[in-house]
């Protein structure tokens, strides 16, 4: 399948749940979608196109969180990233690692961090911060503030 | 950890970082695994929020001190996405070249180390010795053993120098014969054989269900490359072979592996040889708003660097995702089943950390800890001399 049928075949069977769609290069295509649809879609390209799962990404842009889904089709080089945005004083959205594997970590990884909560993750917890860090500190937050009073954060920074 | 923690950053495989895994077994047999990690957890997605887009290349150039370029390669890439821009043709070279010589030392030093688990201790000398070669010409090339930092986005930021290269490349060409040597003592060893094959097993479908990368996916039948598949650096220029194995056991992974080292060298010598003149750097001066995706083929699988800029001289966001982050998580398709004596080298297979199997603690059904990293080492090697014995006392 090249490039532009893909395209056009992804444009018109997710007509209803695609916002907008950015064209940026040869290579890479930026697709903004419902964040209702989002398995649909994900499974779509996971399952039917092939693509290979890259990771994603959530960046905290108040007054929402996006997260961005990379999806790579490598027989014609295509990067295909899902843009949603999630409410930032609740945010949530339905967990892909339900059926694929390859979303598990990241999932977990962008809950700790951000706080985003994927409805119906097999293995909600955490990932990579410590045992004694507090509930409800997300470290990506904008508006993170420091809160272990004897921690040393003079090197180097 | 105690009290120098540190809010965020990537993970990633360093050779002797720590993980924990909990086997849990059923005599012999590994039943269910389960891994904790987060223990060298440095913050480094964060802090590079607080550089500049050419500080941070150096920031994420330490995240892994054995493929020190390929996330410098990444995050580069990644910033000249935002443009989109290209580089120069002599950058692109250079590039590769510092690339390329990082992958052969990579594997090379993957596969001194099983050879050190499987109790195969001269394969383990050898390979280090050859590895001492290639890092040679790396400090010939940039000045350094490790960490190059020949990268900034726009270019590189030293040369080749032209009387350097034909030192490289009759360096290069010293360690082939050896290479050659190494590579029948392995895959020709019928104990190795015995031994290797059908332990540690991933399918094609697991491989693509888990997203599995590089050599770990490769080895499993799924024949795909960054470098083939989203051509970057010089690597459209010349001929070379991506080496896709169909077993996905263990002993298919270091067949992947020791191939791939050949491939590197045939690149190598070929960018030596050919290295184009012309600038090496854009000097790229402001960066604009917007966002960049830069991937390339690590030694170990895809690195993926996410950069997000909103035309200030930081990056408001910038992901890390190193290639054990998704080739981790295949443990639990490979190793159920299993036995003790196979975990540590199918848990070395997707070339992590080595460190980790010394993290290993396996449990019985009450909880009770059983064995430690040494002593999987120790059941490791048992088991090959067994075999040995067993095809004759070779």
């Amino acid at each position: 399948m090249i490039r532009q049928e893909l395209l056009l075949d992804f444009t018109s069977r997710f007509h209803a749940d695609i916002l907008d769609l950015e064209d940026k290069s040869n290579t890479r295509v930026y697709v903004n979608i419902t964040p209702e649809s989002i398995v649909r879609i994900g499974t779509y390209l996971f399952r039917n196109i092939g693509a290979r799962f890259n990771i994603a990404t959530a960046t905290d842009l108040p007054p929402k969180i996006e997260i961005l889904y990379h999806f790579i089709v490598e027989d014609i080089n295509l990067l295909i990233s899902l843009r949603v945005f999630l409410d930032r004083e609740k945010p949530e959205i339905e967990s892909l690692a339900k059926d694929i594997e390859a979303f598990n970590w990241i999932e977990r990884e962008m809950s700790e961090l951000l706080g985003i909560t994927f409805i119906g993750h097999p293995d909600p917890r955490r990932l990579l911060l410590a045992d004694n860090w507090p509930e409800g500190v997300y470290p990506l937050r904008q508006d993170y503030e420091e809160w272990d009073e004897t921690a040393d954060r003079t090197r180097g920074v | 950890m105690g009290k120098t923690i540190i809010p965020i950053g990537p993970y990633h495989p360093l050779q002797e970082e720590p993980e924990f895994f909990t086997l849990t077994v059923e005599g012999e047999t590994v039943v269910d695994i389960d891994m904790r990690m987060g223990y060298n957890h440095r913050g480094i997605e964060k802090l590079s929020e607080m550089k500049t887009f050419e500080n941070s290349t150096f920031v994420v150039e330490r995240i892994c001190g054995i493929c020190s370029t390929s996330h410098p390669f990444a995050y580069t890439r990644a910033v000249e996405d935002i443009f989109p821009m290209e580089v120069s043709m002599r950058a692109k070279y250079i590039r590769t070249i510092i690339a390329e010589g990082e992958r052969i030392h990579s594997h090379l030093l993957w596969l001194g180390l099983a050879g050190h688990f499987l109790g195969y201790n001269t394969v383990y000398m050898w390979a280090w010795k050859l590895r001492e070669e290639i890092l040679d010409v790396m400090e010939i090339l940039s000045g350094n053993r490790q960490a190059y930092a020949m990268f900034k986005p726009g270019g590189v930021r030293r040369d080749i120098r032209s009387e350097d290269i034909p030192i490289c490349l009759k360096k290069i060409d010293s360690i082939v014969p050896t290479l050659v040597m190494l590579k029948k003592a392995v895959l020709d060893d019928p104990v190795l054989h015995a031994r290797l094959k059908g332990v540690g097993i991933m399918s094609y479908q697991e491989a693509i269900d888990f997203s599995a990368l590089g050599p770990t996916s490769r080895a499993s039948g799924v024949a795909r490359d960054v470098r083939k598949d989203s051509p970057y650096g010089a690597y459209q220029e010349m001929e070379w072979d991506m080496i896709v194995t169909k077993n996905g056991d263990v002993f298919d992974k270091a067949v992947v592996r020791i191939l791939e080292s050949f491939e590197s060298i045939k690149i190598l010598k070929y960018c030596l040889n050919n290295l184009p003149d012309g600038e090496i750097d854009a000097k790229i001066m402001d960066v604009p708003p917007g966002e960049g995706i830069g991937h390339i083929e690590a030694p170990r699988g895809e690195t993926f660097h996410y950069v997000k800029s909103d035309g200030t001289n930081r990056p408001l966001r910038h992901k890390v995702r190193a290639p054990t982050f998704m080739n981790l998580p295949t443990y639990k398709a490979t190793i159920q089943g299993e036995t003790i004596s196979d975990a540590t080298i199918i848990l070395a297979a997707i070339d992590p950390c080595y460190c980790c199997t010394e993290r290993i603690a396996v449990k019985d059904g009450k909880g009770r800890m059983l064995y430690n990293g040494k002593d999987l080492i120790q059941l490791s090697r048992e088991k090959t001399e067994k075999i040995k014995k067993r095809m004759g006392g070779r």
